[in-house]
Protein backbone atom coordinates (compact mmCIF):
# COMPACT_ATOMS: atom_id res chain seq x y z
CA UNK A 1 0.00 0.00 0.00
CA UNK A 2 2.73 2.40 0.96
CA UNK A 3 4.72 1.67 -2.14
CA UNK A 4 1.66 2.38 -4.27
CA UNK A 5 1.46 5.82 -2.69
CA UNK A 6 5.18 6.27 -3.10
CA UNK A 7 5.17 5.23 -6.74
CA UNK A 8 2.27 7.54 -7.42
CA UNK A 9 3.98 10.43 -5.67
CA UNK A 10 7.23 9.97 -7.55
CA UNK A 11 5.52 9.32 -10.84
CA UNK A 12 3.59 12.56 -10.56
CA UNK A 13 6.54 14.61 -9.35
CA UNK A 14 8.16 15.07 -12.74
CA UNK A 15 7.80 18.63 -14.11
CA UNK A 16 9.64 21.57 -12.56
CA UNK A 17 9.50 22.48 -9.67
CA UNK A 18 9.17 18.71 -9.27
CA UNK A 19 7.91 17.92 -5.79
CA UNK A 20 5.61 20.95 -5.53
CA UNK A 21 4.02 20.13 -8.88
CA UNK A 22 3.60 16.61 -7.53
CA UNK A 23 1.93 17.95 -4.41
CA UNK A 24 -0.59 19.97 -6.46
CA UNK A 25 -1.30 17.04 -8.77
CA UNK A 26 -1.76 14.74 -5.81
CA UNK A 27 -4.33 17.11 -4.26
CA UNK A 28 -6.30 16.75 -7.50
CA UNK A 29 -5.75 12.99 -7.66
CA UNK A 30 -7.13 12.59 -4.14
CA UNK A 31 -10.63 13.17 -5.54
CA UNK A 32 -10.37 9.58 -6.64
CA UNK A 33 -11.25 7.48 -3.55
CA UNK A 34 -9.01 4.49 -4.43
CA UNK A 35 -5.95 6.72 -4.11
CA UNK A 36 -6.80 7.94 -0.62
CA UNK A 37 -5.96 5.20 1.85
CA UNK A 38 -2.47 4.32 0.52
CA UNK A 39 -1.62 8.02 0.29
CA UNK A 40 -2.90 8.69 3.81
CA UNK A 41 -0.70 5.93 5.26
CA UNK A 42 2.36 6.96 3.29
CA UNK A 43 1.93 10.70 3.85
CA UNK A 44 1.42 10.28 7.59
CA UNK A 45 4.63 8.30 7.86
CA UNK A 46 6.74 10.68 5.76
CA UNK A 47 5.42 13.85 7.37
CA UNK A 48 5.90 12.62 10.92
CA UNK A 49 9.62 12.40 10.14
CA UNK A 50 9.84 15.52 7.97
CA UNK A 51 12.45 17.21 10.13
CA UNK A 52 14.82 14.21 9.88
CA UNK A 53 14.89 14.67 6.11
CA UNK A 54 16.53 18.09 6.41
CA UNK A 55 19.47 16.83 8.44
CA UNK A 56 21.74 15.77 5.51
CA UNK A 57 21.36 19.19 3.79
CA UNK A 58 21.96 20.91 7.10
CA UNK A 59 25.21 19.05 7.67
CA UNK A 60 26.24 20.12 4.16
CA UNK A 61 25.67 23.72 5.19
CA UNK A 62 27.91 23.34 8.23
CA UNK A 63 30.70 22.07 6.01
CA UNK A 64 30.20 25.09 3.72
CA UNK A 65 30.42 27.63 6.50
CA UNK A 66 33.75 28.75 5.04
CA UNK A 67 31.71 30.37 2.25
CA UNK A 68 30.36 32.85 4.76
CA UNK A 69 33.93 34.02 5.30
CA UNK A 70 34.60 37.60 6.31
CA UNK A 71 30.95 38.66 5.97
CA UNK A 72 29.65 35.89 8.25
CA UNK A 73 28.24 38.01 11.05
CA UNK A 74 26.67 40.61 8.80
CA UNK A 75 25.07 37.90 6.67
CA UNK A 76 23.70 36.19 9.75
CA UNK A 77 22.21 39.46 11.01
CA UNK A 78 20.59 40.10 7.63
CA UNK A 79 19.13 36.58 7.53
CA UNK A 80 17.77 36.72 11.08
CA UNK A 81 16.17 40.16 10.64
CA UNK A 82 14.64 39.48 7.24
CA UNK A 83 13.28 36.13 8.45
CA UNK A 84 11.56 37.89 11.34
CA UNK A 85 10.15 40.53 9.00
CA UNK A 86 8.83 37.80 6.68
CA UNK A 87 7.23 35.88 9.57
CA UNK A 88 5.67 38.98 11.08
CA UNK A 89 4.27 40.38 7.82
CA UNK A 90 2.73 37.04 6.78
CA UNK A 91 1.16 36.34 10.17
CA UNK A 92 -0.18 39.86 10.64
CA UNK A 93 -1.61 40.17 7.12
CA UNK A 94 -3.38 36.83 7.40
CA UNK A 95 -4.59 37.57 10.90
CA UNK A 96 -5.95 41.01 9.93
CA UNK A 97 -7.69 39.73 6.81
CA UNK A 98 -9.48 37.07 8.86
CA UNK A 99 -10.33 39.45 11.67
CA UNK A 100 -11.96 41.97 9.36
CA UNK A 101 -14.16 39.37 7.74
CA UNK A 102 -15.44 38.09 11.08
CA UNK A 103 -16.15 41.55 12.46
CA UNK B 1 40.93 -2.30 20.54
CA UNK B 2 42.51 -2.87 17.10
CA UNK B 3 39.37 -4.79 16.20
CA UNK B 4 37.30 -1.76 17.05
CA UNK B 5 39.52 0.43 14.93
CA UNK B 6 39.21 -1.97 12.01
CA UNK B 7 35.47 -2.04 12.41
CA UNK B 8 35.38 1.75 12.50
CA UNK B 9 37.47 2.02 9.35
CA UNK B 10 35.20 -0.47 7.63
CA UNK B 11 32.03 1.27 8.74
CA UNK B 12 33.17 4.79 7.95
CA UNK B 13 34.14 3.68 4.44
CA UNK B 14 30.69 2.35 3.60
CA UNK B 15 27.53 4.32 2.90
CA UNK B 16 26.13 2.72 6.04
CA UNK B 17 28.04 5.19 8.19
CA UNK B 18 26.27 8.31 6.99
CA UNK B 19 22.88 6.63 7.20
CA UNK B 20 23.38 5.10 10.64
CA UNK B 21 25.00 8.18 12.13
CA UNK B 22 22.20 10.41 10.87
CA UNK B 23 19.46 8.14 12.20
CA UNK B 24 21.09 7.54 15.60
CA UNK B 25 21.87 11.22 16.18
CA UNK B 26 18.41 12.29 15.05
CA UNK B 27 16.64 9.75 17.30
CA UNK B 28 18.67 11.03 20.26
CA UNK B 29 18.00 14.67 19.40
CA UNK B 30 14.31 13.90 19.01
CA UNK B 31 14.24 12.18 22.42
CA UNK B 32 15.86 15.20 24.09
CA UNK B 33 13.42 17.50 22.27
CA UNK B 34 10.43 15.47 23.50
CA UNK B 35 11.86 15.48 27.02
CA UNK B 36 12.08 19.28 26.96
CA UNK B 37 8.39 19.63 25.93
CA UNK B 38 9.38 20.52 22.37
CA UNK B 39 11.10 23.74 23.39
CA UNK B 40 11.92 25.74 20.25
CA UNK B 41 15.62 26.07 21.11
CA UNK B 42 15.97 22.28 21.39
CA UNK B 43 15.06 21.93 17.68
CA UNK B 44 16.12 18.40 16.63
CA UNK B 45 17.20 19.47 13.12
CA UNK B 46 19.57 22.09 14.48
CA UNK B 47 21.14 19.84 17.11
CA UNK B 48 21.42 16.80 14.85
CA UNK B 49 23.22 18.98 12.32
CA UNK B 50 25.58 20.44 14.92
CA UNK B 51 26.40 17.01 16.42
CA UNK B 52 26.89 15.37 13.02
CA UNK B 53 29.06 18.21 11.71
CA UNK B 54 31.15 17.90 14.87
CA UNK B 55 31.36 14.13 14.43
CA UNK B 56 32.53 14.50 10.83
CA UNK B 57 35.18 17.01 11.86
CA UNK B 58 36.42 14.82 14.71
CA UNK B 59 36.57 11.61 12.69
CA UNK B 60 37.90 13.28 9.55
CA UNK B 61 35.14 11.80 7.39
CA UNK B 62 34.47 14.19 4.51
CA UNK B 63 31.03 15.35 3.47
CA UNK B 64 30.79 13.37 0.19
CA UNK B 65 31.51 10.13 2.12
CA UNK B 66 28.89 11.03 4.70
CA UNK B 67 26.39 12.00 2.01
CA UNK B 68 26.81 8.69 0.16
CA UNK B 69 24.91 7.21 3.12
CA UNK B 70 22.76 10.16 4.08
CA UNK B 71 21.46 10.55 0.52
CA UNK B 72 18.93 7.79 1.21
CA UNK B 73 17.33 10.10 3.75
CA UNK B 74 17.82 13.16 1.56
CA UNK B 75 16.04 11.42 -1.31
CA UNK B 76 12.82 11.19 0.73
CA UNK B 77 12.56 14.99 0.83
CA UNK B 78 10.93 15.06 -2.62
CA UNK B 79 8.21 12.50 -1.81
CA UNK B 80 7.67 14.23 1.56
CA UNK B 81 6.83 17.51 -0.15
CA UNK B 82 4.44 15.61 -2.41
CA UNK B 83 2.95 14.04 0.73
CA UNK B 84 1.98 17.51 1.97
CA UNK B 85 -0.92 17.12 -0.47
CA UNK B 86 -2.67 14.96 2.11
CA UNK B 87 -3.15 17.52 4.90
CA UNK B 88 -4.19 20.06 2.23
CA UNK B 89 -6.78 17.74 0.78
CA UNK B 90 -8.21 17.11 4.21
CA UNK B 91 -8.78 20.88 4.55
CA UNK B 92 -9.88 21.57 0.98
CA UNK B 93 -13.20 23.23 1.88
CA UNK B 94 -11.57 25.65 4.28
CA UNK B 95 -8.88 26.45 1.73
CA UNK B 96 -11.38 27.24 -1.01
CA UNK B 97 -13.05 29.77 1.28
CA UNK B 98 -9.84 31.48 2.23
CA UNK B 99 -7.72 31.37 -0.87
CA UNK B 100 -7.73 35.15 -1.42
CA UNK B 101 -6.48 35.97 2.07
CA UNK B 102 -3.87 33.21 1.82
CA UNK B 103 -2.59 34.39 -1.54
CA UNK B 104 -2.33 38.01 -0.36
CA UNK B 105 -0.47 36.91 2.79
CA UNK B 106 1.91 34.70 0.77
CA UNK B 107 2.71 37.54 -1.63
CA UNK B 108 3.14 40.11 1.13
CA UNK B 109 5.23 37.81 3.33
CA UNK B 110 7.41 36.56 0.49
CA UNK B 111 7.99 40.10 -0.79
CA UNK B 112 8.77 41.36 2.74
CA UNK B 113 11.25 38.55 3.45
CA UNK B 114 13.00 38.85 0.11
CA UNK B 115 12.89 42.64 -0.12
CA UNK B 116 14.13 43.21 3.43
CA UNK B 117 16.98 40.73 2.86
CA UNK B 118 18.04 42.60 -0.28
CA UNK B 119 17.75 46.01 1.36
CA UNK B 120 19.56 45.01 4.56
CA UNK B 121 22.24 43.11 2.65
CA UNK B 122 22.86 46.16 0.48
CA UNK B 123 22.80 48.48 3.52
CA UNK B 124 25.51 46.55 5.41
CA UNK B 125 27.69 46.51 2.31
CA UNK B 126 27.68 42.86 1.24
CA UNK B 127 29.10 42.09 -2.23
CA UNK B 128 26.58 42.21 -5.08
CA UNK B 129 26.48 38.43 -5.79
CA UNK B 130 25.99 37.73 -2.10
CA UNK B 131 23.05 40.16 -1.91
CA UNK B 132 21.49 38.49 -4.96
CA UNK B 133 21.91 35.08 -3.30
CA UNK B 134 19.84 36.38 -0.38
CA UNK B 135 16.75 37.06 -2.52
CA UNK B 136 15.37 33.49 -2.68
CA UNK B 137 16.19 32.55 0.91
CA UNK B 138 12.57 31.93 1.98
CA UNK B 139 12.18 29.35 -0.78
CA UNK B 140 13.17 25.77 -0.01
CA UNK B 141 16.90 25.13 -0.61
CA UNK B 142 16.92 23.15 -3.91
CA UNK B 143 14.60 25.68 -5.58
CA UNK B 144 16.47 28.64 -4.03
CA UNK B 145 19.63 27.41 -5.75
CA UNK B 146 17.91 27.44 -9.13
CA UNK B 147 16.53 30.94 -8.59
CA UNK B 148 19.88 32.33 -7.41
CA UNK B 149 21.52 30.88 -10.50
CA UNK B 150 18.98 32.63 -12.76
CA UNK B 151 19.40 36.08 -11.22
CA UNK B 152 23.20 36.01 -10.96
CA UNK B 153 23.66 34.89 -7.35
CA UNK B 154 25.78 32.02 -6.03
CA UNK B 155 23.72 28.78 -5.83
CA UNK B 156 25.73 27.13 -3.00
CA UNK B 157 25.47 30.29 -0.92
CA UNK B 158 21.74 30.53 -1.62
CA UNK B 159 21.29 26.99 -0.24
CA UNK B 160 23.26 27.88 2.89
CA UNK B 161 21.12 31.02 3.37
CA UNK B 162 17.91 29.06 2.85
CA UNK B 163 18.83 26.43 5.44
CA UNK B 164 19.91 29.04 8.01
CA UNK B 165 16.69 30.96 7.35
CA UNK B 166 14.67 27.81 7.99
CA UNK B 167 16.43 27.20 11.27
CA UNK B 168 16.07 30.81 12.41
CA UNK B 169 12.36 30.64 11.62
CA UNK B 170 11.86 27.30 13.39
CA UNK B 171 13.76 28.50 16.46
CA UNK B 172 12.27 31.96 16.89
CA UNK B 173 8.78 31.98 15.36
CA UNK B 174 6.96 31.04 18.53
CA UNK B 175 8.50 33.81 20.63
CA UNK B 176 8.08 36.36 17.83
CA UNK B 177 4.44 35.50 17.05
CA UNK B 178 3.54 35.42 20.75
CA UNK B 179 4.89 38.94 21.01
CA UNK B 180 2.80 40.02 18.02
CA UNK B 181 -0.25 38.66 19.89
CA UNK B 182 -1.18 36.06 17.28
CA UNK B 183 -3.58 33.90 19.32
CA UNK B 184 -3.17 30.18 20.01
CA UNK B 185 -6.66 29.24 18.77
CA UNK B 186 -7.60 27.59 15.45
CA UNK B 187 -7.32 30.90 13.54
CA UNK B 188 -4.06 31.71 15.21
CA UNK B 189 -2.60 28.31 14.31
CA UNK B 190 -3.51 28.90 10.70
CA UNK B 191 -1.69 32.27 10.67
CA UNK B 192 1.29 30.87 12.58
CA UNK B 193 1.70 27.83 10.35
CA UNK B 194 1.27 29.84 7.19
CA UNK B 195 3.86 32.38 8.34
CA UNK B 196 6.35 29.62 9.16
CA UNK B 197 5.91 27.98 5.77
CA UNK B 198 6.19 31.34 3.99
CA UNK B 199 9.26 32.69 5.78
CA UNK B 200 11.03 29.46 6.77
CA UNK B 201 9.97 26.88 4.08
CA UNK B 202 10.39 23.17 4.87
CA UNK B 203 12.30 23.44 8.13
CA UNK B 204 9.65 25.84 9.39
CA UNK B 205 6.91 23.51 8.13
CA UNK B 206 8.51 20.59 9.98
CA UNK B 207 8.42 22.61 13.19
CA UNK B 208 4.80 23.65 12.54
CA UNK B 209 3.79 20.01 12.00
CA UNK B 210 5.30 19.03 15.34
CA UNK B 211 3.43 21.75 17.19
CA UNK B 212 -0.03 21.58 15.62
CA UNK B 213 -1.61 19.62 12.72
CA UNK B 214 -3.48 22.65 11.31
CA UNK B 215 -0.39 24.81 11.52
CA UNK B 216 1.51 22.06 9.69
CA UNK B 217 -1.03 21.85 6.87
CA UNK B 218 -1.00 25.60 6.31
CA UNK B 219 2.78 25.65 6.50
CA UNK B 220 2.87 23.01 3.76
CA UNK B 221 0.56 25.09 1.59
CA UNK B 222 2.64 28.23 2.24
CA UNK B 223 5.83 26.38 1.37
CA UNK B 224 4.32 25.29 -1.94
CA UNK B 225 3.04 28.79 -2.72
CA UNK B 226 6.47 30.30 -2.02
CA UNK B 227 8.08 27.82 -4.40
CA UNK B 228 5.62 28.73 -7.14
CA UNK B 229 5.62 32.50 -6.50
CA UNK B 230 9.36 32.68 -5.82
CA UNK B 231 10.45 30.76 -8.87
CA UNK B 232 8.12 32.82 -11.08
CA UNK B 233 8.29 36.31 -9.59
CA UNK B 234 11.88 36.73 -8.35
CA UNK B 235 13.51 36.10 -11.77
CA UNK B 236 10.75 38.14 -13.46
CA UNK B 237 11.30 41.16 -11.21
CA UNK B 238 15.05 41.00 -11.73
CA UNK B 239 14.55 40.74 -15.45
CA UNK B 240 12.28 43.80 -15.43
CA UNK B 241 14.54 46.04 -13.38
Amino acid sequence: MQSVGELLSRGLGLPFPGPVMGMLLLVVALRWPVVRSPVAACAGFLLSHLSLLFVPVGVGVMTHLGLLGEFGLRMLAVIVLSTWIGLAVTALVLHRLRGRRDA
Amino acid sequence: MPKFVELWIYLSATPLFGLTATLVVYVLAQAVYARLDQAAWANPVLWSVVVLAGLLTLTGVDYPTYFSGAQFIHFLLGPAVVALAWPLWERRLELLQRWRALLVAALAGGAAASGSALALGWAVGLPHEVVLSLAPKSVTAPVAMGIADKIGGIPALAAVFAVITGMVGALSSQALLDRLKIPGDAQGWMARGFALGTAAHGIGAARALQVNADAGAYAGLALGLQVLLGSLLIPLLFWLF
